[in-house]
């Protein structure tokens, strides 16, 4: 289960997030949408501490970390926790398909070499990668690559995988491979928070979409409320214009 | 007509080579020590650790803005009119020190210019993960920036390989000392000097050959 109570970050006088409210329930697929510029990336890289949040707390599994008074212990804990999935994959260049998705297990969890390696071949399996396992990420398609990203996040059997906007960077021949992995692993259950503008995803996957605009959760239910019997305005507004260019 | 002592020259080829193991001995020991320095020194650039920082530019700017061969002097005859425990300084000691020092200034530099290139969303990836600044630095930043500084760390590798001749101004019987007691017992100092100049132009040719290799073998995980 993932909580978070009052999350705020400003950037200087820029308020970013003002003060987010939300629990996430283990095995839920949350989609977020929302105008660019609005918190939605902030909100994911606060709860990894790729951002640290100026206030409020965050929860995920049994570890609760105050923004305040976060100590380096807490933070690390914290990212090994949750998983992330970057929007232009950011796969570690030195590192083959299969190093990139057993650094964590070796480095961080200190798994023996082999168990680590074995780990990396069953989701290399998953992912449909197994011929990629030796493959430097500069030989390999964007798909390929943000697959393996993927793959990397799935190896920390983190309690919740954040996906920032994973099929923004890729051509659009990749896109499906990509979304159809995702959905995969929505259907084994693994607890999602995905920031996208691929509206059919979030109709057919999610569990519950939220819009944020501008730092604050504006609305959110299931994707046939949101989609179909939008409340607010800004939400009624943001809408239209994304579906114009992005039918679900 | 006879224009150049052949003869001479052979017979001074193996006189010489015995020298040669300490003029590699003083560059690869400065060589170590330096990339060690200046890893450091790049590390605390980078992170801008405080104090540490300001007084790490204040090194580098020193060392760089002085010639070497004042450095040199410092250190042997300088250092002992200071500190009378250091009054049992070598040459040798005093070079290696010397160019320790003047090649980490320039090397840190470069080091730094190739962290700060590494991808920076690598670095998040690697944070996300869990892993420590310092795992960070060893597994993913550092074997890239590898990459990125071999051509500049090899060029100043071979600088100081030529600057260890500077030592005979220290009395350190090496390469260069040697050929200047050679050619000022001979008169033949155009025959001497020749066959120094090519002793080191041989050795600095392997190393490029060697540079050529690594740079093969680091560039393997970035061509398609």
């Amino acid at each position: 289960m993932i909580k978070l109570q009052s999350l705020s970050k400003h950037f200087g006088k820029a308020v970013v997030l003002d003060g987010i409210d939300l629990t996430i329930e283990k095995g839920e697929i949350v989609v977020i949408i929302g105008p660019s510029g609005t918190g939605k990336s902030t909100l994911l890289r606060c709860i990894n501490f790729l951002e640290q949040p100026t206030a409020g707390t965050i929860t995920v599994g049994d570890l609760t970390v105050d923004a305040d008074s976060a100590s380096r212990a807490e933070v690390l804990a914290m990212r090994r926790q949750t998983a992330f999935v970057f929007q232009n994959y950011a796969l570690f260049a030195n590192k083959t398909a299969r190093q990139n998705i057993a650094e964590r297990l070796l480095v961080v969890d200190r798994w023996p070499k082999e168990k680590a390696y074995q780990r990396a071949r069953e989701i290399l399996e998953q992912i449909g990668l197994a011929d990629k396992a030796d493959a430097y990420p500069a030989s390999m398609s964007g798909g390929q690559q943000q697959r393996v990203g993927i793959g990397r996040a799935m190896a920390a059997g983190a309690e919740v995988i954040l996906f920032d906007e994973p099929t923004s960077s890729l051509d659009p021949e990749w896109v499906e491979e990509v979304l159809g992995l995702m959905k995969q692993l929505a259907s084994e259950r693994q607890t999602m928070m995905v920031v996208t503008h691929e509206m059919s995803f979030a109709r057919d996957v999610a569990d519950r979409v939220i819009f944020i605009d501008g730092g604050r959760i504006v609305e959110q239910g299931p994707p046939s409320e949101i989609f179909f019997h939008p409340q607010d305005p800004r939400t009624k507004d943001f809408l239209k214009k994304i579906l114009a260019t992005n039918p679900v | 007509m006879d224009v150049l002592n052949v003869d001479y020259m052979l017979g001074l080829v193996p006189v010489l080579l015995r020298y040669l193991p300490l003029t590699l001995q003083l560059a690869t020991v400065g060589m170590v020590l330096a990339l060690i320095l200046a890893c450091l020194f790049a590390v605390v650039r980078v992170l801008a650790i405080p104090v540490l920082n300001q007084l790490t530019i204040v090194f580098i700017s020193f060392f760089r803005g002085t010639p070497l061969l004042v450095q040199l002097f410092l250190f042997y005859y300088g250092l002992p009119q200071l500190v009378s425990a250091l009054t049992v300084i070598d040459g040798i000691t005093a070079t290696i020190m010397g160019l320790t020092m003047h090649f980490s200034a320039y090397m840190a530099e470069s080091i730094r210019a190739a962290i700060v290139g590494v991808d920076r969303s690598q670095t998040e990836a690697a944070l996300s993960i869990g892993m420590t600044n310092g795992q960070l630095m060893r597994r993913i930043v550092l074997p890239q920036a590898t990459r990125v500084a071999l051509p500049t760390l090899m060029n100043y590798f071979i600088d100081m390989i030529k600057a260890t001749s500077l030592a005979f101004t220290l009395g350190v019987t090496e390469l260069m000392g040697a050929t200047q007691k050679e050619a000022s017992g001979s008169f033949l100092y155009f025959e001497a000097f020749i066959v120094a100049a090519i002793m080191y132009w041989i050795v600095v040719e392997l190393l490029s050959k060697l540079q050529h290799y690594l740079e093969i073998r680091l560039n393997k995980a970035y061509s398609r």
